[in-house]
């Protein structure tokens, strides 16, 4: 495993909390996930009105997204298309697609529709973010950070990227969980980008070496 | 690294039950777009779509898997069986092997039928139906009956799906992860896909005409397509002498919109330009494109507008093969990827068909008619999804 | 006409899942396209929906779309033309 790549942050949503770098950062103690939602997008000052026609996967990854990258400067270090995204989940869009199906016992919903695909969360990414590298999208019973560390080092050893958005959002009835984290070239000290570490802050065990 | 080459294929379309029926459909310019006539829609009357002529009982059959199985898993099954046994390999110790599937549908076909007799009355509805309904169950089944055990996923990403798994098994290839895969992806006629894709207003309700002037959208195809890729040391093993190899393959994002192309191509024109920076070729010593063309009035002229950026003055010959099979969605990279190597392999160019009238933005149009007797040495494949998902793959004479 | 153009208003806010605006704050002459308001083409969709929903018209031809919705007052004259 090389040790050129580092995690130089990461970002778990998560029992309607939002935790960033080792930082709680946004907390609703309400059980209402739509409430969640538009308050972290006004507690954490997004100015972004097209959230809202999100379906609520995207709006799950959206969040940690934009909190990952917020100040990261990413797009100063590297151009558009050396930006990659990988993401996986267990649920697809099963959560839209249930929605959208009802609204066929009427009139299909166009905008529903436009969500029955996992990977539009991807494409929201890159639209917010403008990011044009190569973007993969899989579906998994669970978070794999072996998958993930493997296929991100092999993109960007072979200089497919320069850095790499990695995230796991999901949402299905109303439960939602949320953990991405940005791999870049190595900073000594910052967390390597082994599967170990990626698991560790997956469990929220926090910074690691 | 290890060079990737082509050493089996499997494919069912509209336009054929496997890979020798598809070639002559494509030699006949036989299009497979016909009125609805298997899948259990009120839109039958008004809306073409490219079926295979089968119900689920009989892929059922052929397929050798029980029929309550879904349609997408039955499509693979069918389309991966085939292109196994055309590579000759076995599954065995001898070689870690896996299957790349992809597909968007997963089992929705049995899923909204359920779902309808459910919504009726809570105490009916085989529940047997919905079990596998996730897109990772199509793959499981097929991987399962084929016996491949080392590496299975399932990738989906809308229409470019297929397409990204060819390329991601054939990195598993390069990096010695595998030695060989089964890579493509499948996709069955759903109400709940019909229904999103007319709400879109993006259905032709007319057979399609790709890259003509008053195009007016696509027609909807299901299908699976299936490549066996096999690393150097594998080659060397066969029989059969490898004739094609997967020389470029790339993937960009539009980040433009969620299920438009940004006018000028922004994305197909970084994936073109990507696949062919990896396969080292010029821009002309590609001899074709195998166009994404679904005949909707966005993506033709985007495709077009990246294609003249690209190529300039030289623009290869291209065809759209959407006219024979309808947009299968998650298939369609891997099917084209079959209609590339048949392109190859026999020295023809398939036409795209019913089109008319030229595009006035662009500066090329499509071939309308067979040419034969054609030396191809390299063709570029593309696979443009929602989601800004755009992916180039790029075939070579060996 | 005002009273179509109030509820109009109303309609497009939750058929759009317009959250963050009020139905109020929308101008009944202000280009709902673009700028303005700024939606796209699912939302064009969307209100393709709505006419056909809540006023039973069908807009078989999305290419008149960008006549019928410039604004909320010409949604209103044309649903009131058609409702003739």
């Amino acid at each position: 495993m090389t040790t050129n790549t580092a995690i130089t942050s990461w970002c778990l949503i998560r029992d309607n909390e939002i935790i960033y770098n080792n930082d709680l950062i946004f907390k609703n103690t309400d059980s209402s996930f739509l409430n969640f939602f538009k308050e972290a997008y006004e507690s954490l000052n997004i100015n972004y009105p097209k959230f809202f026609k999100m379906d609520n996967l995207c709006k799950t990854g959206f969040l940690a997204a934009e909190i990952l990258l917020r100040d990261k400067g990413l797009k100063e270090k590297q151009t558009s298309k050396e930006i990659a995204i990988l993401f996986s989940n267990a649920n697809s869009s099963l959560d839209t697609d249930i929605l959208y199906q009802e609204s066929t016992k009427t009139i299909a919903s166009p905008a529903l529709f436009v969500y029955t695909l996992p990977n539009v969360l991807v494409g929201e990414l890159c639209i917010r973010h403008q990011i044009k590298g190569e973007n993969a999208c899989f579906i998994f019973d669970n978070f794999d950070p072996d998958f993930h560390t493997n296929y991100i080092e092999m993109l960007l050893n072979t200089d497919k990227a320069k850095a790499c958005i990695s995230g796991w959002a999901d949402f299905f009835n109303g439960k939602f969980e949320a953990f991405f984290y940005l791999v870049e070239g190595n900073n000594n000290t910052l967390p390597m980008h082994t599967s170990q570490n990626v698991l560790k802050l997956y469990k929220g065990y926090g910074t690691t070496n | 690294m290890s060079k990737i080459y082509l050493a089996g294929s499997g494919a069912i379309s509209a336009i054929g039950n496997n890979v020798a029926e598809t070639f002559k459909s494509l030699k006949e310019s036989k299009s497979g777009v016909a009125p609805i006539s298997i899948l259990q829609t009120q839109h039958a009357k008004n809306i073409p779509a490219a079926e295979v002529k089968f119900t689920n009982t009989e892929l059922a059959k052929i397929a050798g898997l029980n029929e309550s199985i879904s349609r997408t898993a039955l499509l693979s099954m069918i389309a991966a069986q085939e292109a196994l046994t055309d590579s000759t390999l076995s599954v065995n110790l001898d070689w870690r092997s896996g299957f790349v599937s992809a597909n968007t549908v997963g089992g929705m076909d049995l899923t909204e039928h359920f779902m309808k007799e459910y919504l009726n009355d809570t105490s009916t509805g085989n529940l047997q139906q919905v079990v596998n309904h996730d897109c990772g169950a199509a793959t499981e089944i097929v991987a399962k009956k084929l016996g491949i055990k080392n590496h299975v996923s399932t990738i989906s990403t809308a229409c470019s799906s297929s397409a990204n798994a060819i390329m991601y098994a054939a990195r598993l290839i390069k990096n010695d992860i595998l030695d060989w895969a089964i890579a493509g992806g499948t996709d069955a006629m759903s109400a709940f896909t019909l229904n999103g894709f007319k709400a879109l207003m993006i259905l032709d309700e007319n057979p399609c005409t790709p890259y003509d002037e008053n195009r007016k959208g696509l027609n909807l195809g299901e299908g699976a397509g299936y490549v066996v890729l096999v690393s150097e040391k594998v080659a060397a093993t066969l029989p059969k002498k490898m004739t094609v190899e997967l020389s470029g393959y790339a993937n960009a994002n539009d980040a433009f919109h969620q299920t438009a192309s940004s006018p000028e191509g922004k994305g197909n024109f970084l994936a073109m330009e990507a696949a062919l920076k990896m396969s080292g070729l010029k821009t002309n010593e590609i001899d074709y494109i195998n166009l994404h063309g679904t005949g909707t009035p966005n993506n033709d002229v985007s495709e077009g507008i990246a294609i003249m950026r690209l190529f300039g003055e030289h623009i290869p010959k291209s065809s759209s093969t959407k006219a024979f099979t309808g947009h299968t969605l998650a298939a369609c990279g891997g099917i084209e990827a079959i209609i590339s190597l048949l392109s190859i392999e026999n020295k023809m160019l398939f036409p795209n068909l019913r089109l008319e009238t030229p595009m006035k933005e662009l500066s090329f149009s499509p071939i309308t008619e067979l040419q034969e007797n054609v030396e191809i040495k390299n063709v570029l494949s593309n696979s443009f999804g929602f989601g800004g998902n755009c992916s180039s793959l790029i075939f070579s004479k060996v | 006409m005002e009273q179509l153009i109030e509820t109009l208003k109303k309609q497009i806010v939750e058929q759009l899942n317009l959250q963050h605006i009020k139905p109020e704050d929308i101008g009944s002459d202000q280009p709902l396209f673009v700028d303005g308001l700024g939606l796209d083409s699912i939302d064009a969709l969307e209100l393709i929906v709505l006419l056909q929903q809540k006023y039973h018209i069908k807009l078989a031809d999305p290419s008149e779309g960008p006549n019928v919705f410039k604004t909320v007052r010409s949604m209103a004259e044309f649903i009131t033309n058609h409702k003739k």
